[in-house]
């Protein structure tokens, strides 16, 4: 009874949605790369790289909105690297997505340490503020669950609809689906196979960077070390529980952040029966019984990990 | 126009040079962050030189950090030969080091020569055991084992934090969690007087020379290098893949263990959730810096280790946040991974000359 109890509070969907945020971020960016080809493990360490460049950027004075630019540039910038390295240079993406998130999250903390060398707790900024919605903020149960969220949840949510809309009802779209299909088609096409994978790649790498960014600028108003904690790894499994879709994946995430809000309301009510870890492991436990779910049908694009090089038939 | 022409037989320079070259270009690299950082850059990289190799202590220190690097790189090396994308050696350390404890704390005591391979087996198997679901999972499900070893990395992280608040925990250890110490007759012995490096050396310096002639000698290693070149080829003249693949993955799994029992029982004495700064994600860096060969792997693993030692020296001398080692250390592996494409392939500039 209670747990029905639970499942029926406006809180309760107000807490998955917020989990969810960076998870939509997180999964529309890796979907579109992956739609283009590309597999981006780089996603942990630019989710890192996010996170400290939008809190630092607005710490430093830039303003929120500033803040989330930020964040988007520097992982576009780490997308950038990640894309001359697969997609002209058809190296390991397994490799270099490693790599990427190797540098992104030791220059990360890098910068950290140096900008601010003896802090004992971390500086706090004053982060994105629920919104208050005239009328819809106000309704019953949707108002607080929906409605009284930050502004980047809201831009999440918009994303969900601008990336479908860019990969299904646009030339741009079908472009990038079929480089990650079949790349010399588009190339007869007389289309730069090597530009849209770039581009793909440097767009969804920015996506991921919000989605760290929401992290230090919304849900919590400070940078910490390790905060990361494998939500990239999570996306990257989610992607493929959403058959790389963005309507599944705004529904993957929100499923998820149901689960981990649940988890978080169950350790409460017996939380004294088991230790916090595993509780704590659910999410990761979660993200692998996904992939089993979904593994006999997934319908990965048929180019992904494959290099493709300019004149190759 | 840029042409990339493959390179039919890249030279012994190339080969060898390259992964140097990346490495010392990463160094070069690190000047930028540190003059940001508003460091003196000579000093800085004189300290960091000292602080690796200026004395016997140093030079002890440096091994000691090469140890588990070793093995970890030995674990990522195998299976990235066979294709076997494992990334999940710091979990497999941390399950290595687990089992180190469970058998070596004082349930069972024995002489030394007993129990230092009983937890050298235990830690082994434990780190296999890690790898024996994500390969069914890649094997029968067609699952992205890349995925499935991250993921298990932050799980077994989890898993030793219950243990040791738990099970494992030293009721001696004034509510720390920790583990209770490794008994005398399991400790890994140094092998210099006062100074850490202990036998954990030896045994990775072994299991490099025992791995290299397994690849290069063996029927097992023959499959495991013509799985990697190609699977379907290799499936094709009559090699079971899967078989291939658990083969690999037990001795990936069983190595990233040896390197928990190494640190558990040579250089720590107990278990603790820091035991590892990120030795299996490093491990993956030294392998791809050997170029993926067992005995370069050792070469990479001290250089990756001088870079943390020294960079700690030089960190706690002008004060420079150390994760710049970090920083180096992922810099060579973007460095090697442009270098090695510089060894595949000639690049051309200006006209292609014949139709292609």
């Amino acid at each position: 009874m209670e747990i029905i109890d639970i499942l029926l509070t406006a809180n309760f969907w107000a807490a998955a949605l917020r989990i969810a945020t960076p998870l939509i971020f997180g999964v529309l960016g890796a979907l579109i790369c992956e739609r283009a080809g590309v597999l981006n493990l780089g996603i942990e360490g630019i989710f890192t790289a996010g996170a400290m460049a939008g809190w630092m950027a607005v710490w430093l004075g830039a303003g929120l909105w500033g803040g989330v630019l930020v964040a988007a540039l520097a992982g576009g910038f780490f997308g950038l690297i990640h894309a001359i390295l697969t997609v002209p240079l058809g190296l390991s993406q397994h490799v270099s997505g490693i790599g990427v998130t190797l540098l992104a999250t030791s220059l990360s903390y890098f910068t950290y340490r140096t900008a601010l060398p003896d802090v004992t707790s971390p500086p706090r900024i004053i982060p994105f503020q629920p919104l208050d919605i005239p009328i819809l903020s106000d309704l019953p149960f949707i108002g607080p669950a929906l409605f009284s969220q930050t502004a980047l949840t809201m831009l999440a949510l918009v994303m969900v609809f601008v990336t479908g809309w860019v990969l299904y009802r646009t030339p741009l779209g079908l472009a990038i689906r079929a480089v990650g299909d079949n790349p010399s088609a588009v190339e007869a096409q007389g289309l730069s196979v090597y530009a849209l994978r770039i581009g793909a790649v440097v767009a969804g790498s920015a996506l991921m960077a919000v989605g760290g960014a929401f992290l230090t600028m919304s849900a919590f108003d400070a940078f910490f070390f390790g905060m990361i904690n494998g939500r990239g790894w999570v996306c990257i499994a989610l992607t493929v529980f959403a058959s790389w879709r963005p309507g599944k994946a705004l529904l993957g995430a929100l499923l998820f952040g149901a689960f981990d809000a649940f988890q978080v309301r169950l350790q409460t009510e017996v939380g004294a029966f088991l230790p916090s870890q595993v509780f704590l492991m659910m999410p990761y436990l979660l993200s692998i019984a996904a992939l089993i779910i979904v593994a006999r049908k997934a319908d990965y694009p048929k180019a992904l990990l494959v290099p493709w090089f300019k004149g190759q038939r | 126009m840029i042409r990339f022409e493959p390179r039919t037989n890249p030279s012994a320079f190339l080969v060898y040079g390259v992964p140097v070259m990346a490495a010392a270009f990463a160094i070069i690299l690190a000047a930028i962050p540190l003059s940001l950082a508003g460091a003196p850059i000579l000093p800085a990289y004189g300290l960091m030189i000292s602080g690796a190799f200026g004395s016997l202590f140093s030079i002890s220190e440096m091994l000691t950090r090469a140890t588990p690097l070793i093995l970890t790189g030995l674990a990522a090396a195998i299976a990235f030969r066979a294709k076997l994308w494992n990334i999940g050696a710091e979990g497999q350390l941390y399950m290595g080091a687990m089992a180190a404890v469970a058998v070596g704390s004082g349930v069972i005591d024995a002489p030394s020569y007993i129990m230092i391979p009983v937890i050298m087996l235990a830690g082994a198997a434990a780190g296999a055991m890690m790898l024996i679901g994500p390969i069914i999972m890649k094997t029968r499900l067609g699952v992205d084992e890349v995925v499935t070893t991250l993921l298990l990395n932050f799980i077994v992280l989890l898993f030793v934090q219950m243990m040791l608040e738990g099970a494992l925990k030293d009721p001696m250890s004034m509510g720390w969690p920790q583990s209770e110490p490794i008994i005398d007759s399991a400790i890994l012995p140094p092998l210099l007087e006062r100074m850490r490096v202990h036998l954990g050396l030896i045994i990775a310096l072994i299991s490099a020379f025992a791995l290299a002639i397994f690849v290069k000698r063996t029927v097992w290693g023959f499959e495991i290098r013509a799985v990697g070149e190609n699977a379907a080829a290799a499936k094709f003249s009559g090699i079971s893949v899967t078989k291939t693949m658990v083969l690999v993955a037990m001795l990936s799994g069983g190595l990233a263990g040896l390197a928990g029992v190494s640190e558990v029982a040579g250089t720590r004495g107990y278990l603790a959730t820091d035991l590892s700064p990120g030795y299996g994600y490093a491990g993956i860096v030294v392998a791809m810096l050997a170029r993926l060969s067992p005995i370069g792997v050792i070469i990479s693993a001290l250089f990756v280790a001088s870079v943390f030692v020294g960079a700690d020296s030089m960190s706690r001398a002008i004060g420079v946040s150390n994760y710049l080692a970090d920083l180096i250390v992922a810099m060579s592996l973007l460095c090697v991974l442009i270098g090695g494409f510089l060894t595949r392939f000639k690049i051309h500039f200006g006209r292609q000359k014949s139709a292609g």
